[in-house]
């Protein structure tokens, strides 16, 4: 696990579902073969209301008309990221358009499960509501080890919570990795 | 150390003593259900980590119900089925129940017959109609609403592919204990309201994070009251308060329920009924007087966004739609069909059945000396078979997706966040089936009691 995550700011608001990270008429596509898995980072996020996509301005999408990954890397947003259900083609849409992190005040729990679970996404907690200090496009750093995010474009630094108990996932990479580094399954 | 149903349920498949709210613990599953969406991934999954001949735990405690995109001409949803009958095939399930009809491409014919085709429907409703669902047990599926089964008084939550997958290799999760939030409905529930009027009252009060990894216990006499359908609807929306699983301890209603579905299909009988302990430590406890509550909606875009049907009555609506999980159950047609007998839908009206036996009873099922589906079609009503259609929008060909911006539709499903039912601009109100049909008639937001006068004793549907 990359211990310092750097890249541009793509910022959301609250409540954003799994139907806004990536609507059902496009579930139909099976990640698992490699020809339909690209459609998920083409279609990331474009169930969110143009309003609201690309704050503080909006009209932004994640994904470019035409392109098959995101020019952003870090998504931040506000509260309970990921409601809604269970599909873990949400966070893996995220991912396959290129983004390695979300930071977000609280997640749902199955969009955390499956992030973690799935070797998706880091997903960090932020203390403070960094959707209205953080612009879409800012240049982000991620400091893992010292539970920060600098805003490299507006200068300003501010504490996450530390990944804690899921962490050893994380490092491991998924669930499997995990479970394999425990004796649980076969290598 | 007293402990909650939930947290007997954990400890008990842990193999310990004791389960603690926040610990994390792994525990044995007892059953897996997927689905045609996240089947295929899932599937998908296994084989690349467990290998292509790798053989799932066990066999009889994997079950397959495809339900999402079976009425679509969508390729890729037809190829998807084709995954699941090759999986079934392959690893010898005895539990799987295809879409007989689906097998060519292009839009499928519907089942000729509900009763004569081993086609289901949405899988919430399915598991429990299959005799799937068995108090005490923790059932896993890849859907969210899997929280359903809670009504039995098991520990169900929903899990995505990779969980999945770990789960087919070795039957085994981890969870974070909940601790449990009690709501407490005393009285008996007015003929004009409904479970959806309180589950959307909860969900209301407490936001759609007010549950975040947290177990929902209903309890009381308003709950018992109700029956193993109404009961479903309370524990079906938990997670639209960002429950982990919802709960109801099983009664007579429900060992009933139950033993007749599992003498019916012969599953599994070897289930204990789970009690709280007295003393249990509750984190939440609120309660509810049902003599006092009103008709409930979900405004658009959220299910918290909390009002009484008389402050948006008069919402000029496009189309009116009673189906899915929550909304599409033989007690919910009763209801409906009770306001629209006699009257004709002033805007487009869909009716789905959620599973081919609640489309079955709409033929048996009467109410003043007609059956369902003769009501529902003389007022116009268009009925579709069986599957979770427009529930979630899916494809563009879907039955009843709001495919246009300006759609207001009023609807018995569960979740209305943008795009949720089709097009990301068109607006969803969440009501119970009796304010859908009374909006139905009126072609907008209607508070049932202004259509029709009711008795003072509520009747027993179903
Ligand atoms: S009916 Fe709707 S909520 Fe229920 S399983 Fe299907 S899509 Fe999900």
């Amino acid at each position: 696990m990359e211990r310092m995550i750097r890249g541009r700011a793509f910022v959301l608001g609250d409540d954003i579902d799994t139907d806004q990270i990536i609507p059902a008429e496009y579930l139909t596509y099976n990640p698992s073969l490699e020809e339909e898995r690209k459609f998920f980072g083409k279609y990331a996020c474009c169930g969110v209301p143009d309003a609201q996509s690309g704050l503080p301005d909006g009209g932004i999408p994640l994904v470019a008309e035409g392109a098959w990954a995101s020019e952003f890397q870090i998504v931040v947003a506000g509260k309970n990221f990921g409601c809604g259900s269970s599909r873990e083609h949400a966070p893996l849409s995220l991912a396959v358009a290129g983004i390695t992190a979300v930071i977000a005040e609280f997640y749902a729990r199955i969009f955390y499960r499956n992030s973690v679970n799935g070797g998706y996404v880091v997903p960090v907690e932020s203390t403070v509501r960094l959707v209205d200090e953080i612009r879409t496009g800012d240049e982000l750093e991620i400091d893992l080890d010292q539970s920060v995010v600098r805003n490299r474009t507006s200068g300003k630094e501010y504490q996450v919570k530390e990944l804690g108990e899921v962490l050893p996932i994380i490092e491991a990479g998924d669930i499997f990795e995990y479970a394999k580094k425990a004796g649980m399954i076969n290598s | 150390m007293a402990m909650t149903v939930t947290e007997k349920i954990l400890s008990r498949n842990a193999g310990r003593s004791s389960a603690v709210p926040g610990e994390n613990i792994w525990v044995n599953v007892d059953t897996l259900m997927t689905h045609d969406v996240c089947g295929p991934p899932s599937i998908g999954i296994f084989k690349q980590r467990f290998g292509e001949n790798a053989r799932v735990w066990d066999p009889d405690r994997v079950v397959i119900v495809p339900d999402h995109y079976i009425f679509t001409a969508n390729p890729q949803a037809h190829r998807n089925i084709g995954i699941l009958r090759d999986f079934v095939k392959e690893q010898g399930l005895k539990w799987y129940y295809d879409p007989d009809f689906m097998n060519a491409e292009g839009m499928p014919s519907p089942y000729a017959d509900p009763s004569r085709t081993s086609y289901k429907g949405v899988c919430h409703i399915a598991l429990p109609e299959e005799g799937h669902t068995r108090p005490g047990e923790v059932l896993l599926g890849t859907d969210s609403h899997t929280c359903t089964a809670g009504a039995f008084g098991q520990f169900a939550t929903g899990v995505g592919n990779t969980d999945a997958a770990f789960v087919l290799g070795t039957g085994k999760t981890w969870v974070k204990v909940p601790p449990t939030m009690r709501f407490v409905f005393e009285g008996e529930l007015p003929p004009w309201l409904m479970a959806k009027d309180m589950i959307l009252a909860v969900i209301g009060d407490i936001g759609c994070d007010g549950a975040t990894y947290r177990a929902m216990e209903f309890a009381g006499s308003g709950v018992y009251s109700l029956n193993m359908e109404e009961r479903m609807t309370l524990t079906n929306m938990v997670i639209e308060a960002g429950g982990k699983n919802g709960v109801i301890v099983p009664d007579q209603v429900t060992l009933d329920y139950i033993n007749a579905r599992i003498a019916k299909s012969g599953t599994r009988s070897d289930f204990e009924i789970i009690e709280n302990d007295p003393g249990a430590k509750f984190y939440f406890e609120k309660h509810y007087d049902l003599s006092t509550m009103e008709p409930r909606v979900a405004k658009p875009h959220s299910p918290d966004n909390k009002a009484n049907v008389s402050e948006v009555a008069g919402t000029q609506l496009t189309r009116a739609y009673i189906g899915s999980c929550t909304g599409g159950k033989v007690t919910d047609f009763v209801a409906a069909a009770k306001i629209i007998d006699g009257h004709e839908c002033k805007v487009p009206t869909f009716i789905v059945p959620a599973t081919t036996e609640v489309d079955a009873e709409l033929d048996k099922v009467q109410v003043n000396g007609r059956t369902l589906r003769t009501i529902f079609r003389e007022a116009g009503a268009q009925i579709g078979p069986a599957s979770c259609m427009a529930c979630l929008g899916g494809p563009a060909d879907t039955f009843g997706r709001l495919n246009d911006a300006a759609e207001v539709c009023i609807s018995s499903t569960n979740r209305n966040f943008p795009g949720r039912m089709g097009h990301k601009q068109s607006q969803v109100y969440l009501a119970s089936p009796l304010t859908v049909a009374a909006s139905a008639i009126t072609g907008k937001i209607t508070d049932p009691r202004d259509v029709m006068t009711f008795d003072s004793m509520r009747e027993e549907a179903v």
